[in-house]
């Protein structure tokens, strides 16, 4: 359990994390998602106390980290990939840190062996791909069996399998009862691998809540209608309007929302139109992660002269008659 | 709200401690070339400049007037490389500290280890064993090397010789707390390179400018300056070794601890204020 109470905190003008208060439950993992440069590693150095709040406290099953009588075995961090002295084997990396917590040597064994790096345990990290790096952080996040896990961004430069690789370690984790906050900036990939997600943009709470529940109010399904005749699509246009509908243009195309496919066909054929396309469509999630956090992008493209309009508004608003 | 713990085992009593955090930094120390290096490093400048100082003036000791053969210190002639072996073992302490922060480890350090005197009282306790056993090596050995390339052509020194064993030990205990000086000027800055600088700044460059000084302040300041005390203490004969008043050898070995107590001191009230 993870308990953050608005925490805040300044780098010099920046206000990285501004009064951010969330809890990370046990048995679920938690997807801790947001924008670049939206807060989400200085919340993770929050949580591990190595940057202090100037405002808040976070608790770890009760307990601020600096009063973890065994933190290794409590707390089980991934910060960043390829923390390690170039010059030093991934073996005398976790051994040295295993040391610390009366960690035991067959176990530095055990943890290489989870992440598939035994063949290269013995060879000097600096030879290390992102990839390797990154599997190496999470034996040293695993290293003390700890019940709480912080992953920030694992999968960054990990290939499909390893990317699979991690969602099924995430989930075994959180099946056995354990706390698991993993930061990711990647909507599709948290849709996978989490239960519930926190989201932040500019350093500011934006939601929290199940993943499920976040998908049902942030995705919109849609059916996309075609028809050739502008006559059909005025008729059409009024006989949705008088159903209920709402219809947005989208690239020449009728986007309908509030009836489904069924009702719209056996209204088309009551006015004579003549349907090219009648298909339902669900924004996606990436969609839906863009649109809540639009606003706290720090480092956003402006990629249009009319920026501010993009094609997710353009379905909502109603085709003017 | 209850917390499930089914997946982790309970914890054992106690908690983390010094010890644990020694042991770790040993493993840390040994398992990268770099120590290895800086060490041979050292040893190679302080042997090698010892058994060319001997030599030379061994070679003109037939022909030395009258107060150069007064002023002729072999011991302090055979720890000679001491003066240069700094450099190298000052590199070493600074890494100890700077490279965790240039690797990004020191996150994993503190995340393993959250009291962070702990982190540095382990690594100045592991530093200054590995540093004094070196130290006190190279000094015994620049000491017989240097007395047996003297023999037959000029005097030599024994151990058993008032103050001798004084100086002798004095080189490996010098290059010790000055390893410690530059470890804590590691904590400080934190940056491998601007520490290396610092240290270099102040064991080479400042006697440079001192020495430039009108020789009333040069009086005054040389016998704190960090080469004079290790002049000083790695001489037998005192006053014929540096040029400027000096303070005995204790106390210059004192003023030496005090120095490096100071940035110990500063670097670890950084260390546990700023974020890592």
């Amino acid at each position: 359990m993870i308990e953050a109470r608005g925490l805040t905190k300044h780098y010099g003008d920046t206000t990285a994390v501004s009064d951010l208060s969330f809890d990370v439950r046990p048995g679920q993992v938690t997807g801790f998602l947001g924008p670049n440069g939206s807060g989400k590693s200085t919340t993770m150095r929050l949580i591990m106390g190595l940057d202090r709040p100037d405002a808040g406290l976070v608790t770890l099953n009760g307990r601020v980290y600096h009063d973890l009588p065994w933190p290794l075995r409590e707390v089980g961090a991934l910060l960043e990939a390829k923390a390690i002295h170039p010059g030093r084997s991934a073996f005398d990396h976790l051994w040295a840190l295993a040391q610390t917590n009366d960690i035991p040597r067959s176990r530095v064994s055990q943890v290489l062996d989870q992440v598939g790096l035994a063949s290269v345990a013995r060879r000097r990290a600096g030879k290390f791909s992102l990839g390797m790096g990154q599997r190496l952080g999470i034996a040293g996040a695993l290293l003390g069996d700890p019940e709480i896990l912080l992953f920030d961004e694992p999968i960054n430069g990990l290939d499909p399998e390893g990317i699979r690789w991690v969602r099924h370690l995430l989930r075994g984790l959180a099946a056995e009862g354990r706390t698991v906050f993993v930061s990711s900036h990647l909507m599709s990939e948290m849709a996978l691998t989490a239960d519930r997600l926190v989201v932040i943009g500019r350093g500011r709470l934006i939601a929290e809540m199940p993943v499920a529940e976040f998908i049902a109010c942030n995705s919109r399904q849609f059916v996309r209608v075609r028809t050739s005749k502008p006559a059909e699509v005025t008729a059409l246009c009024d006989a949705l309007a008088g159903a209920g509908a709402q219809v947005a243009d989208d690239d020449g195309a009728m986007c309908v929302t509030g009836l489904c496919a069924a009702e719209i066909g056996e209204l088309a054929a009551s006015v004579g139109a003549t349907l090219h396309e009648l298909s339902p469509q669900m924004a996606s999630l990436e969609d839906a992660f863009m649109e809540l956090t639009r606003d706290s992008v720090e480092f956003g493209v402006h990629d249009a002269p009319d920026d501010d309009v993009r094609p997710s508004d353009i379905e909502l608003a109603p085709v003017k008659r | 709200m209850s917390v499930v713990t089914a997946g982790a085992p309970a914890l054992p009593p106690g908690s983390y401690s010094l010890a644990g955090a020694l042991r770790s930094e040993w493993t840390k120390l040994r398992s990268v070339r770099s120590t290895t290096w800086s060490l041979v490093a050292t040893a190679v400048l302080t042997i090698a400049i010892g058994i060319l100082a001997t030599t030379t003036e061994a070679g003109r000791w037939a022909h030395a007037n009258t107060g150069d053969r007064l002023a002729f210190d072999p011991t302090s002639l055979s720890l000679a490389g001491f003066l240069f072996g700094q450099l190298a073992i000052g590199v070493l302490g600074v890494l100890v500290v700077s490279a965790e922060y240039s690797t990004g480890t020191i996150r994993a350090t503190f995340g393993a280890v959250p009291h962070r005197i702990t982190v540095l009282a382990a690594k100045v306790a592991v530093f200054s064993g590995v540093a004094f056993v070196i130290g006190e090596v190279l000094a015994f050995s620049s000491f017989f090397i240097g007395q047996a390339l003297l023999s037959g052509s000029a005097p030599t020194a024994a151990l058993s010789q008032p103050g001798v064993l004084r100086a002798v030990i004095g080189g490996g205990l010098f290059l010790t707390v000055l390893g410690l000086f530059a470890l804590g000027l590691g904590t400080i800055v934190r940056h491998s390179a601007g520490a290396i600088t610092a240290f270099v700044g102040i064991f080479f460059v400042v006697p440079l400018i001192v020495e430039a000084l009108p020789s009333s302040i040069k009086d005054a300041v040389g016998k704190y300056l960090p080469d004079n005390i290790g002049a000083t203490m790695t001489t037998v004969k005192q006053g014929f070794r540096t040029d400027v008043p000096t303070f005995s050898p204790w106390v210059s070995f004192a003023l030496l601890c005090a120095y490096a107590a100071v940035t110990l001191i500063i670097g670890g009230i950084l260390l546990a204020r700023r974020d890592a």
